[in-house]
């Protein structure tokens, strides 16, 4: 078993955050993981985004090249990204700030409206949890929701334990929407 | 103990607190700042001394200070604040006095770009002060042996006297990985066992006065410096050499790289043999002592039929790796300028076609 996914969006949006609990998750279960985030010259505003493997067997290379998913947070983090699916691969478009479809037919397009979500249940800061469980949802054969709790509840330590429950029930959200 | 996600430049600052270092000197930059970011909270903590220089060759004089006292004392650069500590460095090599220097590699020439590279290899490896000295370089290509080698890094320092550099890159230090930290320790300053660092003058002091200098200014004095230094250097290349080698047994090709590079050719090594193709690598830890030995062993071993070295530079280490080699078998370079790193399906092209070419 071998993950490589890219967690994408503009600044702020929290996608860092988001690679963060995945590959908690994936060694609180287990496995090898690593988590590269780019560090380019980026402008206020521009993309941020992370690289995630989880694995069997230790991690190579923490560069993906092609990725078996990439949730894309923003427009320009789909532009960018959507050409590195694999074929058969999983693509997660936040539809809240992305009016246009993917240009891919070949992999699993799942559109959600993250931002609308999270505003709904009161936690308008909860987008990228509501994506990351949209992603968790076809994904729980590497990670289980269980799993992915335990890893935020690690990540946001006791300082921010307060925003446990709220991101919970974002992660929830997130994994109905698909399933329903 | 438990495995903790970590970001490189937070595990490594905190491998060398625990392996007993309480002084650090430095200059922020990209993509090292982190070190000193980290050191500037947690030295307070802990009874040790953040200072940030008004340099990189301020910093670099600190820690030749500070190490003469026998305390363990790190400094951290990326490319081109190492170039300004270089005249730094030669005086503590010249001096005897042990330390450990970080050098977070980025992309180069000049100020170059802030991502990986490892163009620093001539000057890690080849003297890049002036002087005939030489510096135990180690490439970590893993979080977590960029902690592992900080404990052997001072080691290495007090036993052989030296200044040690490890030679990491940015994507090092910006990655997360699980980790296992070593032990907090406390380092004692034995001056029975470290008759040459500075004790302070009292009255009390019954042993020689411990003098740090660089000045030889006899012929005699010079010679005799520069013999005790290279008789040195010899037991360094006869102890300490280290090195990986990965699935060499029946290997066709041997690849030679290090640091996170050797970790992307084990990718394009491992998608190989799952077809079947067994491809080795021989990753040099010490890249001074390099390991002539071992490189020559594998690359002339039966049944392998070249050697490709693949860097992100313009083949520093391929020099050292034609020497190993000495003729006995084809070497294919495949490198890359910094930052640019090579994807594992570039690396699986060239061995695929390597192959077709025998």
């Amino acid at each position: 078993m071998k993950e490589q996914c890219i967690f994408a969006g503009f600044g702020g949006q929290g996608m860092l955050l988001i690679g963060k609990f995945l590959a908690q998750a994936g060694m609180m279960a287990g496995k090898h993981v690593s988590w590269l985030p780019s560090y380019g010259p980026e402008m206020r505003g521009g993309t941020a985004n992370c690289s995630v493997v989880i694995s069997d067997r230790p991690v190579a290379s923490p560069l993906i090249s092609m990725a078996d998913a990439v949730i894309a947070m923003n427009l320009p983090s789909m532009l960018k990204f959507q050409s590195l699916v694999k074929p058969g691969g999983l693509l997660v478009v936040n539809s809240s700030l992305i009016d246009d479809k993917s240009n891919r037919d070949d992999c699993e397009v799942i559109y959600i409206p993250a931002n609308k979500i999270a505003e709904e249940i009161g936690n308008p800061k909860g987008a990228n949890v509501v994506i990351f469980g949209a992603y968790l949802a076809k994904k729980l054969n590497i990670v289980t929701a269980e799993q992915a709790i335990e890893a935020i509840r690690e990540e946001l330590g006791e300082k921010k334990a307060r925003f446990l429950e709220g991101n919970i029930k974002a992660l929830h959200k997130g994994i109905e929407y698909v399933n329903a | 103990m438990a495995l903790t996600l970590m970001k490189g430049s937070e595990a490594i600052a905190e491998a060398a607190i625990r392996v007993g270092c309480r002084y650090f000197f430095g200059y922020p930059i990209t993509p090292q700042t982190e070190i000193p970011e980290y050191m500037s909270a947690r030295m307070p903590q802990i009874g040790g001394t953040f200072l940030q220089a008004e340099s990189e060759i301020g910093a670099i004089n600190m820690v030749y200070g500070a190490a003469g006292t026998g305390a363990r004392v790190l400094t951290s650069s990326s490319s081109p604040g190492v170039s300004l500590k270089q005249e730094g460095i030669s005086y503590i090599a010249a001096s005897e006095v042990p330390c450990v220097i970080m050098n977070v590699m980025r992309g180069g020439p000049g100020l170059g770009s802030i991502q990986a590279g490892q163009a620093d290899y001539s000057q890690s490896t080849k003297g890049g002060g002036h002087g005939d000295y030489k510096l135990v370089v180690y490439a970590p290509s893993s979080v977590q042996e960029s902690i592992d080698l900080m404990t052997i890094a001072f080691d290495v320092a007090e036993k052989y006297r030296t200044p040690v550099l490890i030679a990491a890159d940015g994507m090092i230090c910006q990655m997360m990985e699980p980790v296992e930290l070593p032990e907090m320790i406390e380092h004692k300053i034995d001056y029975k066992k470290m008759p040459w660092a500075i004790t302070g003058e009292h009255e009390s002091d019954t042993h020689k006065r411990a003098i740090i200098n660089s000045l030889y200014i006899t012929v005699e004095e010079l010679d005799e410096l520069n013999e005790r230094l290279q008789a040195n250097y010899r037991k360094i290349e006869e102890n300490e050499v280290r090195y990986e080698a990965y699935n060499l047994e029946n290997a066709e090709i041997v690849v030679t790289a290090f640091g996170t590079v050797a970790r992307i050719c084990k990718s394009a090594i491992d998608d190989l043999k799952e077809e079947g193709i067994n491809i080795g690598l021989l990753r040099p830890i010490t890249l001074w002592p390099f390991p002539y030995e071992a490189v020559h062993k594998a690359a002339t071993q039966p049944g392998v039929k070249a050697v490709l070295d693949v860097e992100l530079n313009a083949g520093q280490m391929l020099e050292d790796v034609k020497i190993a080699v000495n003729g006995d078998q084809k070497i294919e370079f495949l490198g890359r300028y910094g930052s640019h790193m090579p994807t594992a399906e570039e690396i699986y092209d060239k061995l695929l076609q390597m192959r077709r070419e025998f």
